[in-house]
């Protein structure tokens, strides 16, 4: 499973990565080229009401929603890691107050504070912003896994024996318990990234994205506004979509391998 | 001269579950006034014995500094365990060293075995370049009886149960500690095994002169290598002396019980065919919840005054009991056992 | 204790193998063992002897990548215990065949009453159309519980809210519940303080003399095995090294292996002294040539490096495999 979820993610890479060479991007333009197109060998992917070719589209679409993701990822993992591990091991006072920090966000409907942190903000939303938007959800679940995984982690012997090695907390969680979290921690950030995306592209749709940059979101975004549904111009909003779906089943399926390597009870041979 | 470490009337209540609303919350005591002290100079080999729930372990957590006494104190060299500061609490890890159970799960899947044998010698600088760690770990190895290319280098689950567990007593050796508590060192170790590392643990006392606190609840393995024994029911002392005595003339009812269900290895003893005597309650390991003697429950000899927890009688310099059959003799002033163990006959 | 030698288990040529990315593992290996109705045997080893995955052969728990690769295990009524079929298997089990485990946790349902698994087990294996009514299997069920040494008032009780040792007898209660000819033990009392486990064990031997069962009692503590067991067999490596009468084995020891065993238990006689058995234990991935002992055995000959020794009887009784009895043989082997 490991093996399919890279072979996906790495062919949508690559897609990003090696587009431009076979495509020029400045077509992802509006008034590039003839508007309305079906899909045809000159235009694989069709073209929108503007005139943009949306192979191009895609080609620069697909890599900066994965941008977002990655670092709305990145961002929210730290967060949660350091919190997560914080918590979890030192107990007491400290673990209360972010514990219960953590709990009381985590009933706030996430869409909802996004919508309204993203509708407030006044300059331009960039893509880097549109992250940093994201990530500030992201951090509470990672945290809370992070700390209870760590809470089991923190009795064993090993830890014991650490102590006894004159070790100090500090050391311990990151010479002791966070090597051994590593394949979990790898299970959460691709979880974690693959939230990112759908929330970003949930936030674009409704128009709250880069209004510049067409992510795959924002494509989405356009093509609802300018009703491609009804007026049957089904490549505008299926190819975005089935390019979402194909990085979320990749993401998926990565998580779920590494979460059997990180369980080895789980695995079949010895 | 202060004594190296000494347990002072040390007592671990922990408070259980009760009813969320109202009722009572129940009580269970895990040790109940435990005092015990060791030279610093007069390696002893002293075993704490006992069954599963009586608290050997806990008393071992909290003379290592793992586990804070509810009430009474642990003293390294006069002062309290808490209140060690920075290079107080380096000593103290030097001096008062340990070996658990589980012979797995005290290594770090992650690393490879050298990290046990190289983390303290760089935390408590004990090797001034990398080559004399090196080999003074070959040293530690070469004293436990493993030859150090066979086992540096590898994983936890490359070596046998056996190899791991003499790591870790190797480990324990790289500090030259004044004290080694080991929590049932061999008992998950195959019984061929078991002999050699007792061995390795008597040379230790023998000729380094380390003194050792031996946890267990076999009490065949305890007469092969201590010298002083204490046995424990429920989280009281039952009887405490040395071990030859103590096992071959038992004393207290429940060690001379203990004793009596050990199955010998000597086919035809009539282990299984003699009776027990039928016991008042029908289930010999319930909870005990009581402030008198805590054994009275199953006592054939328990009398109206077990109610009150008995002191300890000195029944012969080096031995005391703590059971009211002996109230004829002398009353262990104070409740150090140390005493009682310097006093006996060698 | 066995007053007849009739057979009501006849092992022969049990293989049980393990399937590793590194290779086979053999973790029983041709191993031949006859067991007598209403006998008590013990069955020693240390960790990787195969003592256990040879019950849970016996009883086909076997778990992928193990399999049974070759053998035959046959009751007295020529039934073959590994060519059951799975419904055979469900049937065999509790009714000829019964376990009881090492840890409860094994064997009892957390969630459900004493009393309700009890009589679970009693519908489940009665005959269709014969299923007694609820007063009938309460009524068995209580007699079942006295039989252990628990009260009726253990019915209602889930198995947490038992002691260690009560869970014991209550695994015990559903062995017996269907009257086995077999009881397979595996190290039942390892988790039980020594007070409890004499009192189990007694327990044991009183239900086995009742049903006149056979015991087969697997373990590593040598002391439970001379005061329990009537005959006992030493497995090292996955093969069977000596079987013989209690008495023999503890006094007579053929095997070097039983022989450095036997003086390696710690007792009450000798002090100070520290026996163990040199050398590491095998790999069952990368075995010995030839004797499985050889590397460990202070008894070596430059044979033993590569002919693989057979279990041949030694004196009346007594079975050992190890080529220093092949030089003084004179009876064809059995």
């Amino acid at each position: 499973m490991l093996a399919a979820g890279i072979c996906m993610i790495l062919m949508v890479v690559l897609f990003g990565a090696l587009g431009p060479i076979f495509v020029d991007t400045d077509r992802a333009q509006p008034l590039a080229t003839v508007p309305r197109q079906d899909p045809s060998w000159e235009h694989p992917f069709g073209t929108d009401d503007s005139g943009r070719d949306l192979m191009a589209v895609m080609i620069v679409g697909v890599p900066l929603t994965m941008r977002i993701g990655l670092l709305a990822g990145t961002v929210g993992m730290s967060l949660g890691v350091f919190l997560g591990f914080t918590s979890g091991y030192m107990g007491g006072k400290i673990d209360t107050a972010i514990r219960g920090t953590v709990d009381t966000l985590l009933t706030v409907p996430g869409l909802v504070v996004l919508v309204s942190i993203a509708s407030t903000i006044r300059e331009e939303i960039s893509v880097n912003i549109m992250a940093l938007v994201v990530a500030s959800l992201s951090w509470m679940w990672p945290t809370r896994t992070i700390r209870s995984q760590v809470l089991t982690m923190r009795e064993r012997a090993y830890v014991q024996m650490a102590k006894l090695n004159g070790m100090n907390n500090r050391e311990i969680i990151w010479k002791e318990l966070f090597p051994n979290l590593l394949p979990y921690l790898a299970a959460n950030f691709t979880n974690a990234v693959n939230w990112a995306i759908l929330s970003s592209v949930g936030l674009e749709a409704l128009g709250l994205g880069p209004q510049n940059d067409p992510t795959l979101g924002m494509t989405i975004y356009w093509a609802i506004t300018f009703s491609a549904l009804i007026r049957g111009m089904w490549w505008w909003w299926a190819i975005p979509i089935f390019f979402i779906a194909l990085i979320f089943v990749g993401l998926l399926m990565i998580a779920a391998g590494l979460d059997e390597l990180a369980n080895p009870k789980q695995r079949k041979a010895i | 001269m202060p004594p190296l470490l000494e347990a002072r009337n040390i007592r671990k209540v922990y408070h259980g579950g009760g009813q969320l609303l109202g009722g009572e919350v129940s009580e269970t005591v895990a040790c109940n006034d435990f005092s015990l002290s060791i030279d610093a100079d007069n390696p002893t080999f002293t075993t704490i014995a006992g069954e599963s729930g009586s608290g050997k372990t806990t008393i071992a957590r909290m003379l290592l500094g793992l586990l804070e006494p509810s009430s009474g104190e642990v003293l390294y060299q006069g002062q309290d365990a808490r209140d060690l500061k920075k290079d107080g609490q380096q000593r103290f890890r030097q001096d008062v060293q340990a070996i658990f159970q589980d012979p797995f799960e005290v290594y770090n899947p992650f690393y490879k075995i050298d990290h046990i044998l190289t983390t303290p010698i760089q935390k408590f600088g004990l090797a001034a370049s990398k080559t004399e760690a090196y080999e003074k770990i070959q040293e530690a190895l070469r004293t436990v009886g493993l030859r150090p290319e066979e086992t540096l280098g590898r994983y936890p689950h490359q070596l046998s149960g056996g190899q791991r567990q003499r790591i870790t007593i190797a480990r324990a050796l790289l500090l030259k500690p004044k004290l080694i508590i080991a929590d049932e060192p061999v008992s998950m170790v195959d019984a061929s095994l078991r002999a050699t590392i007792l061995s390795s643990l008597h040379t230790l006392y023998q000729d380094f002169g380390i003194s050792f606190i031996y946890i267990t609840h076999d009490l065949t393995t305890a007469y092969q290598v201590s010298e002083n024994i204490i046995i424990l029911f429920h989280g009281a002392v039952t009887e405490a002396g040395g071990t030859e005595k103590v096992i071959k003339d038992p004393q207290h009812p429940y060690t001379r019980e203990l004793i009596q269900s050990i199955p010998v290895p000597v086919p035809g003893s009539g282990w299984i065919e003699e009776e027990i005597e039928p016991k008042e309650v029908e289930d010999p390991d319930a909870e005990v919840h009581t402030s008198g003697c805590r054994y009275a429950v199953r006592c054939p000899a328990a009398m109206d005054k077990c109610q009150v927890a008995p002191p300890f009688f000195r029944t012969e310099g080096g031995r005391a009991v703590s059971c009211f059959l002996y109230e004829d003799s002398p009353v262990l002033q104070g409740n150090d056992l140390h005493e009682v163990f310097q006093a006996r006959d060698r | 204790m066995a007053t007849t030698k009739e057979s009501l288990l006849d092992i022969r040529g049990l293989e049980v193998h393990f399937e590793t990315r590194r290779g086979i593992a053999r973790a029983v290996n041709q191993v031949d063992l006859t067991l007598y109705r209403g006998e008590r045997f013990g069955l020693v080893g240390e960790s990787g002897s195969g003592k256990t995955t040879l019950i849970l052969a016996l009883l086909r728990m076997i778990k992928t990548p193990g399999f049974i690769a070759a053998g035959s295990a046959t009751l007295d009524d020529g039934t073959d215990l590994l060519k059951l079929n799975r419904e055979e298997v469900r049937r065999a089990r509790l009714k000829r065949v019964a376990m009881v485990p090492q840890g409860a946790m094994n064997s009892l349902n957390p969630v459900m009453r004493i009393g309700d698994q009890l009589m679970l087990t009693i519908r489940e294996h009665a005959e269709e159309g014969e299923i007694p009514n609820k007063e009938t299997q309460l009524k068995q069920v209580e007699e079942l519980l006295d039989r252990v040494g628990l009260k009726p008032a253990v019915v209602r009780l889930y198995p947490h809210e038992l002691s260690g040792g009560m869970k014991q007898r209550a695994c015990i209660a559903q062995a017996i519940s269907l009257n086995p000819q077999l009881i397979l033990a595996d190290e039942p009392t390892s988790a039980l303080d020594v007070v409890v486990q004499r009192q189990i064990m007694q327990t044991l031997c009183k239900l086995q003399n009742e049903l006149d069962a056979t015991v087969l009692l697997v373990g590593h503590d040598m002391g439970l095995m001379a005061q329990f067991a009537e005959r006992v067999g030493i497995m090292y490596g996955g093969k069977l090294v000596e079987v013989g009468p209690v008495e023999e084995i503890f006094h007579k020891p053929q095997h070097p292996y039983t022989q450095l065993l036997i003086s390696s238990i710690p007792n009450f006689e000798i002090k100070g002294e520290f026996k163990g058995i040199p050398g590491v234990g095998l790999s069952l991935l990368d075995p010995p040539t030839g004797c499985l002992f050889h590397p460990r055995c202070p008894k070596v000959m430059d044979r033993c490096k590569s002919v693989e020794p057979q279990l041949k009887e030694i004196a009346a009784d007594q079975l050992a495999s190890c080529l220093l009895h092949e030089e003084d043989q004179h009876a064809p082997a059995s």
